[in-house]
């Protein structure tokens, strides 16, 4: 059975970055498995411009930021198959993919780390009723098309959903000549970036319809249109507030779920919330030798966040992989008040860096707060913020020397100021 | 004249107050440089920073994505649409490679963001 | 001249046509829809029922037994996934029992073997998800669950590997009287016969109207669906009923062969012969009747919810309108539930009259297997090497939810009757069907079917006719 140090599983922005952070790191036989035809995963569907300013410090687009970690592999000796579907990790570290140049193999590995990203909330796991005819998309796959295969899904779009990717696609659909009606969004607030609202709908005056949703789907074979109403604050429709759009195309952009079936299929603990796996500092799981990164930890809005987070685990599965002992002492990390979640979710003392990088999402958008850590009752730090979104990733970071030798568990919350 | 926008310069999506009379340009709210610019450039001269895809002869995929090196102005954005559309260019392709000199006559460059290989 | 034409390649036409294939005869199958399994075969409860509550002696109650019998031996004859899971019809108020032990006196009286009612506790030790309020169950060991697309289009191949004829986009627009048979006029021509075999589904009535001097009514009735990822396919092992009211056999839960978790259907007699939409009032009616039976449906992990029209016949004691009604002119009409495990049993009657009829010798090369499209997942890392070796598109994975390969997709379209559009390729390999509903795969699919078929992308369907996927390309100069 061939054997690597470390293999990784995806080729996006976070495998690229745990593979090269992990071979600078001084291990041997890296090899990335990457299901698709190339490597940068979503980047390169993301043809437009704004990644990397906190990395590189300019504007770049998708395929460019890609570019950037892509010209490091050949030159840093990390093997690459391509077209490559992993099937199962065991508990040995055998990584079962197939492909159709190699076949069906077997791979040990003395690490691994999981970036297999994420995918799109389907139509389906809305439930939205009506007919199930041709011109419904997920705006990722929408994407695709357009961006990758110069396919145009339709002529006149409604967007549910105004996460990134759907706001994106309202522009990049108005581009290529389509008319977008209207972006339609269950919840009172908007979970895409304010760049994207501003030049992506009101540059085009395409209206963003809050608190709306689509309740009816029309056309028996292509689509024909949809209705959608006003919903009340549990998210249900108000009745007499329906109102029919005409249209050929509906592009869901309703979330983004981190893809963990081999999580799952090798039993590492899940992470409720963030649907990802639960980490320790290093980005281990549960799985000894197992680490993850990237989208399938948690949904990221900001690459530049998923590479710094993809060197971190790199470093630690190529630290692992050359024999560094992990501290014995781990305790809890949690979010509350206001913050649901926060990645890692444990913290070895011992072994943790000196400044520890916590990132998390808060529940609803929020003004003149405070970001808060505490241990027990004692607060380590405290944090201003102006403005508080769910639909922007926040952090703090939290020094090692701040932690009392006595702590259990550690505790991030939202305080009023 | 004065205007409140958001700023898009970053994730923080500062909210600007932008004031202005002739050349004296008065921006607030912003928390760096580039937010007062913004404020500035979007009330004076707004420009956009265009991305799309042009078709690919020969290549491993149909399209390659492209970009404007520069920002061109707000207006100008569909005129640049429109003639990316007729255009195509022969793989292989490597980002920065011009595609064409002068876009629309914005007088930017519009330029590859991808590497794209021949097919074989 | 045809010496048979079926109308209608649904599970019904399709065993028709499959079992008068074994006979020295010309048979062709007429369809409006663009494929194989495109209307009630394709979106129901997939079960096999025991056959217990219909009335006995009823056509009903004598094919579905039948059918039942005959699905274990068809399965392994033609390679589609079936599975004898067994089912539970729940009974919640003491008061109801009688009616629970007259369901088990009517399957008994059936033939249907193996029935016996169970305590509430002993059905929850046989399903511990059941609801606390289950006072008593018919345990029917002969139920089962079986792929509805699978068994549909394992009889078409079958057929048309014995010389069946199949045209697809081909509405049968009229039927009239002609000296030696039928004259059916579609909008691709005209089809003479000597015989018909009306296998119209929730159209059957009007094409029996035509010909038939005693009429017909049907209307459809809907019954709406929610499917539940596969990490819910455990939930229950058994397909779980609950007393039976006046629309019909309830709202069930059952795994799937493919180990998904089913709710549905609901019933609803609506005016459209086309109204497969679902409503938000009818996927609420199914999830929350079904909680009945189930509480503590994981309602966030639906994948998606569709609908389904049963042929009801509106008359006194319902009942399938099975046999020759005039001369030369054989019924399968409004054969609702429990019509898909009918299905083998009236396709056998069916072709045994048409070729008694016209006197017809069987053939000495029938070929009475076929082989199913291949489940990777199935076999061995060995026997899956070795798929590879031969054609290395098995190596290659397309639909990553269901592990779906080029070579199966491939596979798919290149069989006869093959896929021609997503959801052909979707019903036939299950590419799409997954968690991601085709988030993935529907452009790498799109890709791979153009290429098949040799058509542009922008020609593709999702479903025939006017479904079109993509409405042009993004540049002038392709």
């Amino acid at each position: 059975m061939e054997r690597f140090d470390i293999i990784v599983i995806g080729g996006g922005p976070a495998g690229l970055a745990a593979a090269i952070a992990a071979k600078k790191r001084g291990t041997e036989r890296v090899l990335i498995l990457e299901r698709d035809r190339e490597l940068g995963g979503i980047l390169n569907q993301c043809i437009h411009s704004g990644f990397g300013l906190h990395t590189f410090g300019k504007e770049l687009t998708g395929p460019e930021y890609a570019a950037a970690f892509i010209e490091q592999i050949v030159p840093l000796g990390i093997q690459v198959r391509l077209n490559t579907m992993v099937l199962d990790i065991s508990q040995e570290l055998v990584v079962t993919c197939t492909s159709r140049a190699n076949g069906l193999e077997q791979l040990r590995a003395d690490a691994v780390v999981l970036a297999m990203g994420c995918r799109e909330r389907s139509r389906g796991a809305l439930n939205i009723p009506g007919f199930r005819c041709a011109g419904i998309y997920s705006a990722g796959a929408a994407q695709r098309l357009v961006n990758m295969e110069g396919l145009m899904p339709g002529r006149e779009a409604v967007i549910l959903g105004s996460g990134d990717i759907g706001l994106i696609m309202a522009r990049r659909m108005t581009m290529e000549g389509a008319k977008v009606k209207a972006v339609a969004e269950v919840l009172p607030y908007s979970g895409g970036l304010k760049r994207n609202i501003v030049q992506c709908l009101d540059d085009f005056d395409i209206p963003l319809k809050l608190s709306h949703t689509v309740v009816d789907i029309h056309g028996r074979e292509r689509l024909e249109g949809v209705t959608i109403a006003e919903v009340d604050a549990a998210r249900k429709p108000i009745p007499g507030t329906e109102e029919y759009i005409s249209c050929d195309t509906l592009l869901l952009s309703v979330g983004l779920l981190p893809e963990n079936e081999l999580t799952r299929a090798a039993g590492i603990e899940i992470d409720r919330v963030t649907g990802g796996p639960v980490v320790s500092d290093d980005f281990s799981t549960s799985l000894p030798g197992v680490f993850a990164c990237g989208n399938v930890l948690h949904v990221h809005d900001l690459v530049d966040f998923v590479s710094r987070e993809a060197e971190r685990a790199g470093e630690s599965a190529a630290e692992y992989v050359l024999g560094k002992q992990k501290g014995q002492r781990e305790i809890a990390l949690r979010g509350t008040g206001g913050v649901r979640y926060t990645v890692p979710q444990r913290i070895c003392v011992d072994s943790m860096p000196d400044s520890l990088t916590v990132r998390f999402r808060v529940a609803e958008p929020m003004r003149d707060r405070s970001i808060a850590v505490y241990c027990g009752k004692q607060r380590l730090l405290q944090k201003k913020k102006r403005v508080l979104a769910p639909g922007e990733m926040e952090f703090v970071i939290i020094k090692r020397d701040s932690i009392p030798a006595d702590a259990k568990e550690i505790v991030v919350c939202i305080e009023e100021d | 004249m004065e205007r409140d926008l958001t700023c898009i310069g970053c994730p923080l999506g500062c909210a600007l107050h932008v004031w202005w009379e002739g050349d004296v340009v008065t921006v607030t709210g912003n928390t760096c440089p580039r937010g007062a610019a913004y404020g500035r450039t979007e009330c004076t001269a707004p420009v956009r920073r265009f991305t799309g895809t042009v078709a690919l002869r020969g290549g491993v995929l149909p399209v390659v994505s492209v970009k404007t090196r520069e920002d061109v102005p707000k207006d100008a954005v569909f005129a640049v649409a429109e003639a990316v559309k007729t255009l195509s260019v022969e793989a292989p392709v490597s980002i920065g490679d011009v595609i064409c000199e002068d876009i629309a006559g914005t007088g930017v460059a519009l330029v590859a963001a991808k590497n794209v290989a021949r097919a074989v | 001249m045809y010496d048979v034409v079926i109308v209608g390649a649904g599970v019904v036409g399709c065993a028709a046509a499959r079992y008068l294939s074994r006979y020295q005869l010309r048979v062709c199958v007429l369809e409006k829809a663009e494929d194989v399994c495109c209307g009630t075969s394709k979106a129901n409860s997939a079960i096999v029922h025991a056959g217990f509550d219909a009335v006995p002696g009823s056509n009903k109650a004598k094919y579905n037994v039948r059918g039942n019998a005959m699905m274990e031996g068809l399965s392994r004859e033609l390679d589609f996934p079936f599975r004898r899971n067994g089912s539970l019809v729940l009974c919640f108020q003491q008061g109801d029992i009688p009616r629970l032990e007259a369901l088990c006196e009517n399957g008994a009286k059936n033939g249907v073997p193996g029935l016996q009612i169970l305590t509430g506790d002993e059905a929850r030790a046989l399903e511990p998800a059941l609801s606390d309020s289950v006072v008593a169950a018919l345990w029917a060991p002969s139920g089962g669950i079986v792929c509805p697309f699978n068994l549909t289009y394992a009889l078409a191949e079958n057929a048309a590997a014995n010389g069946v004829e199949f045209f697809f986009d081909t509405e049968v627009q009229s039927v009239s009287h002609t000296d030696s048979g039928f004259l059916l006029k579609t909008g691709k021509g005209s089809f003479e016969t000597r015989l018909v075999i009306n296998a119209a589904g929730v159209m059957s009535d009007l094409l029996h109207n035509q010909v038939c001097a005693e009429q017909v009514n049907i209307v459809p009735r809907r019954g709406q669906y929610c499917l539940f990822d596969k990490c819910d396919g455990n939930l229950v092992s058994r397909t779980i009923f609950q007393l039976p009211g006046k629309m019909g056999k309830g709202v069930l839960v059952t795994p799937t062969v493919h180990g998904n978790l089913l709710v549905g259907p609901t019933a609803e007699d609506i005016p459209e012969r086309d109204g497969t939409n679902t409503t938000a009032a009818g996927l609420e009616t199914a999830l929350s009747t079904a909680a009945l039976s189930v509480p503590n449906l994981p309602v966030r992990d639906v994948i998606t919810s569709f609908a389904g029209l049963r042929a009801h016949i509106v008359r006194e004691n319902v009942d399938f309108l099975v046999g020759e009604s005039v001369e030369g002119w054989f019924d399968l009409c409004g054969i609702e539930s429990p019509g898909l495990s009918a299905a083998p049993a009236l396709g056998q009657d069916a072709a045994d009259w048409a070729a008694g009829k016209l006197q017809a010798a069987e053939k000495a090369d029938f070929i009475p297997t076929r082989k199913g499209i291949v489940d990777l997942r199935a076999l061995s890392m060995e026997e899956r090497r070795e798929y590879i070796a031969q054609d290395a598109a098995y190596g290659n994975i397309i639909c990553r939810c269901e592990e779906i390969s080029e070579g199966e997709i491939v596979d798919a379209i290149r069989r006869v009757p093959g896929a021609k559009s997503l959801d052909g390729v979707k019903r036939r390999t299950r590419a799409g069907m997954g968690r991601c509903q085709g988030g993935f795969c529907a452009p790498r699919v799109m890709e791979i079917l153009s290429r098949e078929l040799g058509v542009s992308p922008t020609e593709l369907t999702k479903s025939g006719g006017a479904s079109r996927l993509l409405s042009g390309k993004t540049k002038e100069v392709f």
